[in-house]
């Protein structure tokens, strides 16, 4: 059998044993089938590596059936094994081994845990028919399928309103980017008549399009991204997800799902070096992102909020690499920060395990000594997102800002100040949550305690992928050769990247100007939040603060300019047109049938003699007609 | 007693078969009771053989093809008054009546 249908059709037949019969099942059978499809998937995964070590070009396809067949266009599903598709395969599987077998642990207490398990093998499928689709038909049908899990899990514990409305709001924001990439895909129909990536780009090779429509598919494609991946303007909903259970927001929303988008890109790079417009556009996009989400991070309080601005920052800055053309940087920075970003969020649901569901770091502090292994890996993954030299997020964060500043000086100080706020708000989350003084009154001290084996085991492979995984592409400074990562991406990617055309002297200027953003931003809060051992006041901020504190009012800017128009005409329709209008018609046209009906009534009541004396009558006026007239 | 017949004006018998025509007619649109239906039906087809044969006379048609129809007639009559009365043995027998109005509860 085919190993492509195996790694998909494994997390699929977890979901139906879970989904159908999850209920009957032990606690303990329904998690280890959940956490063993996606394992075996993994090592499956892991065997076909060899395959491409030995032959560059290497790809398998596997071929299902014919979706749809009319005229010249064929759709099929179909899929590849190539060197990106398994790349995202490997961070998929890989990553999601961990966090299910860190659910089991966190979701032990919860009665939904076989349903919990059948979501997230389903996520798991929709997400490899994503990547490993060879056609634009697939990765919609997995692009549709992720997004309706994210909409189930993070509505998971639904008796709470609110979270049912933050599902909501994933679903219909993630709705507005799908229907770019939905026109994306009808404009590459309509020029190319077919969905195949190979095809397409086959078709762009020839000439088959103008410059203006690249950029067009190119721009709608691109908001398909902003939409998964959470950027400016439809990132709002990636904070309000943290509704769901923690080791979702780690799955979906920090390593996998929202890096579906950049996916997309790469997949599709083609297309965007063929508009350079969209580039620039991405770029500017993925900036503003960065820095306005950065910004926020600065004044939440709520431990997984700030790691959610924190990610939508950082898939900010992967766009920048995009923007660059850095195609093998942004998947760099995407695979570790799937590492390091995966580590704080199950290390954040650890703390909230130990300190009874409580979110607000304002209420924890000095948890240091009561969750030593929480602490030590957290620390690790603060210190791989900040950039400590050495660790995975300094090698790819140091390659996006090298890039950036080849592409764009103004660009490179803008990132860099991205940069410094992450040091900043990453450190002060870890700070007030780990240092200091415990603050909660309702919970004591003595209560908190380390988290089982089943989340911090996880949380110790996560910690070490953080500090090693800057060995995937070592830059060449160091190793006087291209890294890993590049050279295993270079038979896939269709344009040739530029080389660095900085000296290396230069290199060693900006990577010091990387460490010097994380000394000061290490000892800005340090001294801010240690050594005076300040806490985030309860109190509104005041001024750009105040702005800060409440996400810029993007929310509330949504809600006038969308929202409430929408509701105002809703409600003309609904109360007056409804009402005044389309029901008077209806009714009336009822009353009038209803009228001619009890009319006819009486022509057709049973009654003989009635039907009798009509045809006597109708007899005589038919005679008549014939002897008179 | 033929020649009675015979010296009759043809107009006494088309008076007589339409009082006994409309008498049928009159009897079927007003009455209730499916007995004297039928019976109403016999005499309007009998109204039409008397006109039927006194009409052949008139005429004097040698092979009397109108007299010859007459019997036609009364064969289709008979059969009918037999499905008629074997329906109205079985609607008796179910609603203890001979009222016609019993058709009405085809309605609903």
């Amino acid at each position: 059998m085919n190993p492509i249908a195996i790694i998909i059709g494994l997390p699929l037949i977890g979901f139906l044993i879970n989904g159908l019969f999850g209920k009957q099942l032990p606690k303990m059978i329904s998690g280890l089938l959940g956490v063993s499809t996606i394992l075996i998937a993994f090592i499956l995964t892991a065997t076909q590596l060899s395959n491409f070590i030995s032959t560059e070009t290497y790809s398998s396809t596997l071929k299902l059936f014919t979706f749809l067949n009319v005229d010249n266009l064929v759709l099929e599903a179909s899929f590849k094994l190539d060197r990106l598709s398994i790349w995202m395969t490997m961070i998929i599987t890989g990553i999601g081994t961990l966090i299910h077998i860190y659910s089991m642990a966190y979701m032990w207490e919860d009665e939904g845990f076989h349903k919990f398990f059948s979501y997230l093998n389903f996520f798991v499928f929709n997400m490899l028919l994503l990547v490993l689709g060879s056609n634009f038909l697939m990765l919609f049908f997995g692009w549709e399928g992720v997004g309706l899990c994210s909409y189930l899990l993070i509505g998971f514990w639904y008796s709470r309103p609110e979270y049912g409305k933050a599902a909501r709001k994933a679903f219909v924001m993630n709705r507005i980017g799908d229907l770019g990439l939905l026109l994306g895909m009808f404009l590459i129909i309509h020029q190319f008549g077919t969905l195949d990536y190979d095809a397409v780009i086959q078709g762009i090779a020839q000439g088959k399009t103008s410059g203006s429509m690249l950029t067009a598919i190119s721009m709608l494609l691109f908001v398909g991204a902003m939409g998964k991946s959470a950027q400016i303007p439809l990132y709002t909903w990636l904070p309000d997800a943290m509704a769901g259970p923690t080791p979702v927001s780690a799955l979906i929303h920090a390593a996998t799902m929202v890096t579906a988008g950049i996916y997309l890109i790469v997949r599709t790079q083609i297309l965007f070096e063929m508009a350079p417009f969209t580039g620039e556009f991405i770029f500017w996009i993925g900036l503003c992102t960065s820095i306005l989400a950065a910004l926020i991070g600065l004044k939440q309080n709520d431990i997984k909020k700030v790691l959610a601005y924190s990610t939508v920052s950082q898939l900010g800055f992967m766009f920048v690499a995009l923007g660059c053309g850095a195609y093998t940087t942004a998947m760099f920075h995407l695979t570790t920060h799937a590492f390091f970003k995966a580590l704080l969020f199950l290390g954040a649901g650890s703390v909230i395990h130990g300190v009874h569901h409580e979110q607000d770091i304002r209420l924890m502090g000095g948890l240091k000594s009561k969750m030593p292994l929480t602490y030590i890996t957290f620390l690790i993954g603060t210190l791989a997102i900040t950039g400590f030299p050495l660790l995975s997020g300094f090698f790819s964060k140091d390659e996006i800002l090298t890039h950036v500043f080849e592409h764009n000086k103004i660009g490179y100080a803008l990132m860099v100040f991205s940069a410094l706020l992450t040091g900043i708000y990453m450190f002060r989350m870890f700070f007030v949550t780990f240092h200091g003084t415990y603050r909660n009154s309702h919970y004591s001290l003595d209560k908190v305690h380390e988290s089982p084996l089943g989340m911090t085991l996880p949380l110790i492979i996560l910690a070490f992928l953080s500090v090693i995984g800057g060995a995937l592409n070592l830059p060449e400074y160091l190793t006087h050769q291209s890294g890993t990562l590049a050279n295993w991406l270079k038979p896939i990617l269709t344009i040739e990247e530029s080389k660095h055309a900085i000296s290396h002297s230069t290199e060693y200027i900006l990577i010091g100007i990387a460490v010097l953003v994380f000394v000061i931003a290490f000892f800005f809060t340090r001294s801010k939040y240690v050594s005076k051992n300040h806490v985030p006041s309860e109190a509104e901020s005041t001024g750009i603060a105040g702005y800060m504190e409440n996400k810029f009012y993007v929310d509330e800017l949504y809600n006038t300019v969308f929202v409430k128009p929408l509701e105002g005409l809703s409600d003309i329709l609904g109360n007056f047109f409804e009402t005044k209008v389309i029901a008077p018609l209806s009714f009336g046209i009822n009353s009038v049938l209803t009228r001619i009906g009890r009319l006819n009534k009486f022509v057709q009541d049973g009654n003989i003699e009635k039907y009798l004396l009509f045809m006597v009558i109708g007899i005589v006026i038919l005679i008549g007609i014939n002897l008179f007239i | 007693m033929l020649s009675i017949f015979q010296n009759l004006d043809i107009s006494h018998y088309i008076y007589l078969s339409c009082v006994l025509f409309s008498i049928g007619l009159f009897g079927v649109l007003f009455r209730r009771n499916a007995i004297v239906l039928l019976m109403c039906i016999e005499l309007m087809l009998n109204a039409v053989n008397l006109l039927l044969a006194a009409f052949t006379e008139y005429m004097g048609d040698p092979n009397a093809n109108g007299q010859m129809f007459v019997f036609f007639i009364m064969v289709v009559a008979a059969a009918e008054a037999a499905v008629g009365l074997a329906i109205l043995v079985m609607v008796y027998r179910n609603t203890r009546k001979t009222d016609v109005s019993f058709l009405d509860s085809l309605k609903d």
